[in-house]
């Protein structure tokens, strides 16, 4: 219960913020609609009006809480105005491109930490990999696969891909090379192999920095699947939501994609926090 | 008796960047069998490495060293040995119990063959009823005991420990050093034991040797007259005190050669 009145405090703090810069992008509109019609605007008046507009520059909370209940509760899930269809769209997106980014980070992982040519070979192209702004390469991945006939969905899940390998090679390599000397020498005493030092010592040792990627990885998935959907807006998903929005500048919209990917992310992030603690549990790694 | 462990004129030198270090410089020594053999010396006469070529984690640059009359190298093939290192290197996603199934796991025993080795070495090492505990649930001597008792589940006739109990309190080592020699005479395995205090080696060893640094060199090897059974008290005769006064003049003779 002690942690409630930070976490309270903090929202509040959020929102107050929020509110405020609401006022103050705002307010340039409302004055000038003002001015046309020839009326003066006392302050609340002024403020009422920011809070109401149907294009504001930066729609407030209460407005973007509306749209995302029409968008959600208000509609089918089936329509295209639905938040939680789109939503569906982009996690699907995300699941597939996660899933091979976490397969392609583990393998290359296992390749650094058991070859040093690759070590040496690919680690600088892994890293030059993720300087490359995504938003630029990703349409020309999309075309690149539109014309070998790749399925769009896949297509998505490759860009998505390309943000989640990263984190997984980074942390596995770190968890693979994290048995020290020691038991490295203790596993030489048995005569192990290096596939057994690897299923009994090295993979379960990597098991929480595995973890702490997944957590990372996850969220730049979703990054990815958003990103994607800007060039392959047509199949819908919270990125072409996000595209559609400020085509027509319906602020609203884009306000409440951006907060329905976050709430997705943080729900993914949290889910993965979840299955960690029982796995962790279960191994006896955590007390 | 058999000579299990030889060592004829044995060198070893690291080539590091401030050139070459000879950590073992001339070594001969014999080992038989049941021996209880301490290596005694000050920080950096070579007791670890000489320890880590008999298990060929160090390779020896000249001379001869044959474990069972094998190069060490077949000898860890062949599993000659069990090595207890400082720290116990417990596995913490493992239970005790399947920590020390693990190198039951690695060299292929039966699976009806493991629950019962598991059972006798934990009793062993008076851990029984601790199979299904983690080790972070159990102290530091405790997790010491079934690393110990990890290293006896199979069958090797030499037991190698690297300092076991260096990062154990005088108390807790008392009693592991009164545990080990019980455990000793019942499975009668050549024992190889690194240690830099001179009480626990005079009081566990049937032969003590003392070594010392640049180059790494044994200076005196020692045959306890103490018979094989020693309760604790033995530590107060005259023949205890005798041997720890040989001990410690050997190591004052390796630090003068120094100056």
């Amino acid at each position: 219960m002690k942690s409630i009145i930070p976490v309270l405090t903090v929202v509040a703090a959020i929102f107050a913020l929020w509110y405020a810069f609401a006022v103050v992008l705002n307010a340039g509109w409302a004055y000038s609609k003002a001015e046309r019609a020839g009326v003066d605007l006392s302050f609340t008046e002024m403020v009422k009006d920011t809070m109401k507009q149907e294009k504001p520059r930066l729609p407030a909370p209460h407005q973007v809480g509306v749209e995302i209940w029409k968008t959600t509760a208000e509609k089918k899930v089936t329509s295209k105005r639905s938040l939680i269809y789109h939503g569906w769209i982009t996690l699907q997106a995300t699941a597939l491109g996660f899933a091979f980014g976490v397969g392609l980070g583990i393998l290359l992982a296992v390749c650094i930490v058991y070859f040093k040519v690759i070590d040496m070979s690919v680690m600088p192209w892994i890293i030059a990999s993720q300087t490359v702004p995504i938003l630029a390469i990703a349409p020309m991945i999309v075309v690149v696969l539109a014309a070998m006939q790749v399925n769009d969905i896949v297509a998505k899940g490759v860009i998505s891909m390309y943000l989640s390998f990263f984190p997984i090679v980074v942390g596995m390599v770190k968890g693979l090379r994290s048995p020290d000397t020691m038991l490295l020498d203790q596993m030489k005493t048995y005569s192990a192999s290096s596939s057994q030092a690897f299923w009994k010592l090295r993979l379960p040792a990597s098991t929480p920095y595995l973890f702490a990627s997944l957590k990372v990885g996850v969220a730049a998935s979703l990054i990815g699947a958003v990103v994607a959907e800007l060039s392959l807006s047509q199949n819908g998903g919270l990125g072409a939501r996000l595209l559609a929005g400020s085509y027509y500048g319906q602020t609203i919209q884009i306000w409440s994609a951006l907060l329905a990917a976050a709430t997705l992310a943080a729900l993914m992030v949290f889910a993965l926090s979840a299955i960690e603690k029982v796995t962790l549990k279960r191994m006896g790694m955590s007390q | 008796m058999t000579t299990v462990i030889q060592a004829k004129n044995l060198d070893l030198t690291y080539q590091t960047n401030d050139g070459p270090v000879d950590a073992l410089k001339g070594v001969d020594l014999d080992i038989n069998k049941g021996d209880f053999v301490s290596f005694i010396g000050p920080s950096g006469c070579g007791k670890t490495t000489f320890l880590r070529a008999i298990a060929d984690l160090e390779q020896p640059t000249g001379g001869t060293l044959t474990v069972n009359g094998m190069t060490p190298e077949q000898a860890r093939q062949s599993r000659a040995y069990g090595y207890v290192f400082q720290a116990a290197g417990l596995y913490p996603w493992r239970t005790i119990g399947g920590n020390i199934r693990l190198p039951l796991e690695i060299m292929g025993y039966p699976k009806s063959d493991m629950a019962k080795r598991v059972e006798e070495v934990l009793e062993l090492v008076h851990l029984d009823g601790f199979e299904k505990k983690f080790p972070w649930q159990l102290s530091g001597g405790m997790q010491q005991r079934a690393s110990i008792a990890r290293a006896l589940a199979f069958d090797a006739d030499i037991l190698l420990m690297d300092e076991p109990f260096g990062a154990l309190d005088e108390i807790v080592r008392d009693h592991l050093n009164e545990q080990l020699l019980e455990l000793w005479a019942r499975t009668n395995k050549t024992i190889g034991f690194v240690t830099h205090s001179i009480p626990e080696a005079v009081y566990l060893s049937t032969k003590i040797v003392v070594m010392s640094p640049r180059p790494g060199r044994i200076t005196d090897v020692i045959e306890s007259p103490l018979p094989r059974e020693r309760p604790l008290d033995i530590r107060d005769t005259p023949e205890f005190l005798e041997i720890a006064h040989r001990v410690r003049e050997g190591l004052r003779e390796g630090h003068a050669y120094d100056d």
